[in-house]
């Protein structure tokens, strides 16, 4: 970073992202588990560690977030390959479609696996899904499937596939040569995807409680069972606790792995036209089927009015139902807005902390790897009311105003964006630099002309990643103190759910299909918007 | 033959890369393609390796076709111009790549792997980083990776283009050799016909997709079957005459206060031996040609036209 | 880096116009104005709240969160620095809790006579009564087993004739989850055989209630026709029928109810007191309380407000529900689940 950056600029670059960090993440945390563990915290955290219970429920966590994590790969990275040889039109429009699950509150997905599972008579019989384990790993792959075939596929895309082809006439079959030659490659891409699915599955939380049935339990559900159910305020923070240093542990492991091999031989063109065997479509089929089936049974529903089908769940979006205190669309609009101003934040916090990470001395670039990804594998509920305690004085008294909502979520955001440019940053050979260099360009410069557009790649994609997971938070948002002009579409959503009565649930269903479509279309635009997509890597 | 393509087609989408190929090549064959860019040369040789499937055609191999094997069950080489060494594994590991994919017995691959790197003059070279490599030594390892598994046929696409010009001279010189010692026949693509020339057995021209010539490289020089393949070889001067079209060779001319051809010294260039000088009619045609001595610039000449060494086309 | 410059600017420019229009707000109140905490089920026409600052010229301000528990939660959290002057949504089975924690300030409402008796189960004053709603077992007309009857007791429930029919939701995730068990506590001889009974006749369990009416639930298009909802829930099945339809598609079993009622308080530390008080006494006026049966679904807390045509006709309030003090509650609820918990979950 000496030679990158000026001594001004590296003050910027290191203190807006750790103040962002600090003030709104470790210290609410510090605060709320200081509450709950202060004084006697440490005996709490032993008798945690002596229950038989929580030890299942830790062990349960663990295991069904690999196993999530596992199975989203396995779908996943086929899918990936497939939209690695798209056209770039193409991929964005897929890139788009696949973040649609993002935005979809858990207790839709679940309503619409339902019946999913119904349709296709898994619900009972020898194959029943509902209430076991295996549902909550399918809609898992569900909401992360995007997380691998965007990140993994928008890198791979990237990689020059004639080396495949190297291998493959040296005598490498498809699967030997995807062993040895692209998975090496492609590694600093999973392990951050992989990264990231764990985590999200790791703190899943609405998906585990309804598909998997009441008697599953992980961390993150105990998390809320002990501190809103119990008020044990102890048990719950001594969970966070352990939630806390299971993630930094996954976390500091995932970052060794990105960080052992540098990469390099990227940035080549690839093959200039290869014709798309219709085989690699095979490979988006299970992730078609798997979006598909839910998101068609919602689509469906939205159409279905008592007289057949037409646009009246959607008309009555306008008109304010009595179970919100404004109009679903005034919900949306409020949801655009939080969405833009937490990927703004999320998009310049994550840039900077990124190039920390990627360019700063080794020790500082660590801490923020590892700091800037653990919100991520944060329990909402912790986060939530961490900061209504900790943020309750000036300067930082804002637990009832407009930007916590959009801080919230950003906090989640920025670990997509630090995830999504990390690997990408790393990626730019030093000798275009160098290069840059020799042809008379400042180091300022330099940057500009080379990391800038060849960056943007990354910061896109997390940007668009960061949108998404705003648009679609509903946990931390729902523990935070809102006005009701605030109200998010996610949370009305769930509200037009809790009365009986089928126009409500029509409305819910358009309400979800229209944030489905609204987050495509951002997703679309925002990564179509720049330069360097295709051209740069 | 050894190697025999009948009627190949390869297209993307609508665009025929390669139309309506026949090729054969012989054990021990080397042949130079030789093409502009974009004229299907790459694409006929990615089809050879099984890369590029075919819409029609088949391509045999001692009489056993196969046209639908994949890659990694054809008996080849394939050699890119910029190397493509794997960024994650050594020299070694490089090039013991393919003889692994083929299960050849450890001990079995150090050994082979110690030979090759000795073959391309990179003895001792197992432990380095292909980061680490110099261009005209990647492109060694790619050669010795490429024949390490001892391909029958050893497919090289445009090697040597990204190497210096005395690199490019060295390597010239030195692949027949190699290809003769471990006895591999090869397809040589390139742009350039010095290249084709100095390297090829026979030279095969392809145009549009299109092979139009497969001859010797002396009998592709003195008689291209076409304008189109004439082109190609770097003839230019070509002269529409009443009987036809002529081509004169850069050969045929010589300086002769007697000659029929009047024309202006426009450039010239300095080549060592020779001098290769452009000439401008007086009806504004250009001219090119190897000539021994220099005549100033601006000055005019006459020109005799060696009626042997021009090609016609009716 | 002028483009983060210009991200930064937006920044900055977006997070001055917002602090603005905060600062306006409150400053436009000359009356003064009130914070009311509650839960993201409250909901009120705005004409009302419009009609009690025209009235008293005192601005209300609300917050909303997650549900009872997070409410309750997040005002034992923010209890030194409290978030709002007036909590409205603390139910009877959270309310010791709130008690115990002395979230609130005395204060004994004008309007309290004209009360329900039952209703006013605080005679500290900490909080007052403002509307109630029974959890009730719902069943699907049409959807019930062949030949079988609407079930009429809490027993019914255990007849093979409704094997494998009755969705209820785990008291440890849901509100109405937890009102059932507490109703069943009361109301049978012996809460934990029956249970083991209910198991035995295939009960199934979801986490809430949404996944229970419409997962399982004949509503939803599921395979149950009996279901733990609200004596409020036939009326919004007519509500919000589509299409429109004459007579309410589901009943309830008016043995099996168990009475939620919900409390306003002033919450401690308020500085508010004066406009805190006017508020709650506002939310026992007809006004009020005539607003809250369709907007929220629970039964009005004052004996003279007039229900809506709706409600009159298809709401059943339960004459005889089950109820259980407060206190009784909190002591035993954990002990309570946990054991249900073991029964059913095993």
């Amino acid at each position: 970073m000496n030679r990158l950056f000026g001594l001004g600029t590296r003050g910027v670059l290191v203190v807006v992202p750790a103040v962002f960090i600090a003030a709104f993440f470790l210290y609410p945390i510090a605060t709320i588990l200081w509450r709950g563990l202060g004084g006697g915290g440490g005996e709490t955290f032993l008798d945690l560690a002596a229950s038989s219970r929580q030890r299942d429920i830790a062990w349960f966590t663990i295991w069904q977030a690999i196993a999530s994590t596992l199975l989203t790969l396995a779908v996943g990275i086929p899918a990936a390959s497939a939209v690695a040889r798209l056209s770039a039109r193409r991929r964005r429009l897929v890139r788009a479609l696949v973040t649609v699950p993002f935005v979809l509150p858990t207790v839709v997905v679940a309503g619409a696996f339902t019946e999913v599972f119904a349709v296709a008579g898994l619900d009972d019989g020898a194959f029943r899904l509902r209430h076991t384990v295996w549902a909550i790993l399918i809609a898992h792959v569900f909401f992360n499937y995007a997380v691998v075939v965007r990140a993994v596929g928008s890198y791979w895309a990237a990689l020059d596939q004639r080396m495949e082809e190297a291998a493959r006439v040296l005598g490498a079959n498809s699967w030997q040569t995807f062993r040895e030659v692209t998975l090496p490659r492609l590694q600093p891409a999973v392990t951050s995807a992989a990264a990231i699915v764990f985590l999200f599955s790791f703190t899943s939380f609405g998906l585990v409680l309804i598909l998997g049935g009441p008697r599953r339990a992980t961390i993150e559900t105990e998390i809320y069972r002990q501190a809103i159910t119990r008020l044990n305020l102890e048990a719950a923070a001594a969970l966070a606790a352990l939630q806390l240093l299971a993630v930094l542990a996954l976390v500091i492991l995932s970052t060794r792995l990105e960080r052992r091999r540098p990469i390099v031989g990227r940035g080549a063109r690839s093959s200039c036209r290869t014709a798309a065997p219709t085989w690699r479509w095979g490979n988006l089929i299970i992730g078609l089927v798997l979006l598909g089936g839910p998101i068609g049974v919602l689509v469906e529903r939205s159409f279905s009015t008592g007289g057949g089908y037409g646009l009246d769940h959607y008309e009555a979006l306008g008109e304010r139902a009595r179970q919100l205190p404004a109009p679903a669309t005034t919900a949306l609009w409020n949801s655009v807005v939080f969405a833009v101003a937490a990927t703004a934040l999320a998009v310049l916090v994550g840039l900077l902390a990124s190039l920390v990470v990627v360019h700063g001395r080794s020790g500082v670039a660590r801490i923020f790897d590892l700091g800037f990804t653990l919100p991520l594998g944060t329990s909402a509920v912790t986060i939530g009311f961490g900061m209504l305690i900790a943020l309750d004085e000036p300067p930082l008294d804002l637990r009832t105003n407009w930007w916590i909502i959009p801080i919230a979520h950003a906090l989640v955001g920025v670990p997509f964006v630090v995830r999504t440019m990390v690997p990408v940053l790393r990626s730019i050979d030093p000798a275009l630099h160098e290069a840059a260099a020799v042809l008379g360009a400042s180091p300022a410069r330099a940057r500009r002309e080379i990391d800038v557009p060849i960056g943007m790649r990354g910061l896109l994609l997390g940007a668009g990643f960061a949108f998404a997971v705003s648009l679609g938070e509903f946990g931390a948002t729902s523990f935070l103190p809102r006005r009701p002009e605030n109200l998010t579409a996610p949370i009305a959503l769930f509200r037009l759910l809790t009365t009986p009565g089928d126009l409500l649930r029509g409305q819910a269903m358009a309400l979800s299909v229209v944030l489905m479509v609204l987050v495509a279309t951002a997703v679309l635009m925002i990564e179509s918007g720049r330069r360097g997509d295709e051209g740069v890597l | 033959m050894m190697l025999a393509l009948r009627g190949v087609e390869v297209r993307f989408g609508d665009v025929r890369a390669v139309t309506d190929t026949d090729l054969d090549l012989a054990a021990g064959e080397l042949l130079a393609l030789l093409g502009p860019s974009g004229c299907g040369k790459s694409t006929l040789l990615r089809a050879i390796a099984g890369l590029e499937p075919l819409v029609t055609g088949t391509i045999s191999l001692d009489g056993d076709d196969i046209t639908a094997a994949a890659p990694e069950a054809r008996p080849f080489g394939l050699m890119f111009q910029d190397h493509v060494l794997f960024p994650h594994r050594d020299v070694g590991r490089n090039v013991e790549f393919g003889l692994r994919m083929n299960a050849v017995a450890p001990a079995a691959r150090r050994e082979r792997v110690g030979e090759l790197l000795e073959l391309v003059g990179l003895a001792g070279y197992e432990r380095r980083a292909v980061t680490t490599l110099s261009g005209g030594e990647a492109q060694r390892v790619a050669l010795a990776r490429a024949l390490a598994p001892a391909p029958r046929v050893l497919l090289l696409d445009e090697p040597l283009g990204s190497l210096d010009r005395h690199l490019r001279d060295r390597l010239i010189g030195e692949l027949p050799g190699v290809l003769e010692a471990t006895g591999t026949a090869a397809i040589h693509v390139t742009h350039d016909h010095d290249e084709a020339f100095a390297l090829g057995d026979r030279v095969g021209v392809m145009h549009d997709g299109r092979l139009h010539q497969t001859d010797p490289p002396a009998e592709v020089w003195a008689a291209p079957r076409s304008l189109v393949v004439a082109r190609i070889l770097g003839h230019t001067n070509v002269i529409e005459g009443p009987t036809g079209i002529e081509v004169w060779r850069t050969d045929a001319a010589v300086i002769d206060p007697a000659g029929d051809v009047e024309a202006t010294v426009d450039r010239v260039h300095f080549r060592g031996v020779d001098h290769d000088v452009r000439l401008c009619t007086a009806d504004g045609g250009g001219l090119r040609f190897v000539l021994p001595a220099a005549p100033a610039v601006g000055s005019s000449v006459r020109l005799r036209i060696d009626p042997e060494r021009v090609i016609r086309f009716d | 880096m002028k483009k983060t410059l210009m991200v930064l600017l937006a920044f900055v420019l977006f997070a001055s116009a917002c602090g603005d229009d905060d600062s306006v707000e409150s400053e436009l109140s000359d009356g003064g104005s009130v914070t009311l905490m509650t839960h993201d089920s409250f909901a009120v026409s705005d004409a009302v709240l419009e009609a009690f600052t025209d009235e008293t010229g005192i601005s209300v301000e609300l917050l909303q969160s997650g549900d009872v528990g997070v409410m309750v939660s997040e005002a034992i959290l923010t209890r030194d620095m409290p978030l709002a002057d007036v909590m409205f949504g603390i139910d009877n089975t959270f309310l010791q809790r709130g008690l115990d924690a002395e979230l609130f300030e005395v204060y004994e409402s004008r309007n309290l006579d004209g009360v329900f008796p039952d209703l006013r189960i605080d005679n500290q004053h900490r909080v007052t009564p403002i509307d109630f709603g029974d959890v009730c077992v719902n069943y699907w007309i049409d959807a019930l087993p062949e030949g079988a009857e609407a079930p009429t007791t809490l027993e019914d429930l255990t007849d093979p004739i409704y094997a494998n029919q009755f969705v209820v939701m785990s008291p440890e995730s849901s509100s109405p989850g937890l009102a059932f068990l507490l109703a069943t506590i009361n109301g049978t001889d012996d809460w934990e055989p029956y249970w083991a009974d209910l198991v035995a006749n295939g009960v199934s369990v979801t986490a809430g209630w949404s996944d229970a009416y419409y997962g399982e639930f004949t509503a939803g298009g599921g395979n149950r026709s009996i279901v733990v909802s609200y004596a409020s829930s036939p009326p919004a099945e007519v509500i919000f029928a589509d299409p429109p339809v004459d007579t309410a598609p589901t009943g309830v079993l008016l043995d099996s109810c168990f009475r939620q009622i919900e409390f306003a308080g002033i919450l401690a530390g308020t500085e508010h007191r004066a406009e805190a008080q006017a508020l709650i006494d506002f939310m026992l006026t007809p006004t009020f309380q005539e607003d809250v049966p369709l907007n929220m679904f629970v039964f009005p807390a004052l004996e003279a407000a007039a229900l809506p045509a709706e409600f009159a006709e298809f709401a059943e309030i339960a004459n005889d529900p089950q109820t259980i003090e407060p206190a009784v509650i909190e002591a035993n609820r954990d002990a309570w689940v946990d054991r249900w918990v073991e029964i059913v979950l095993g």
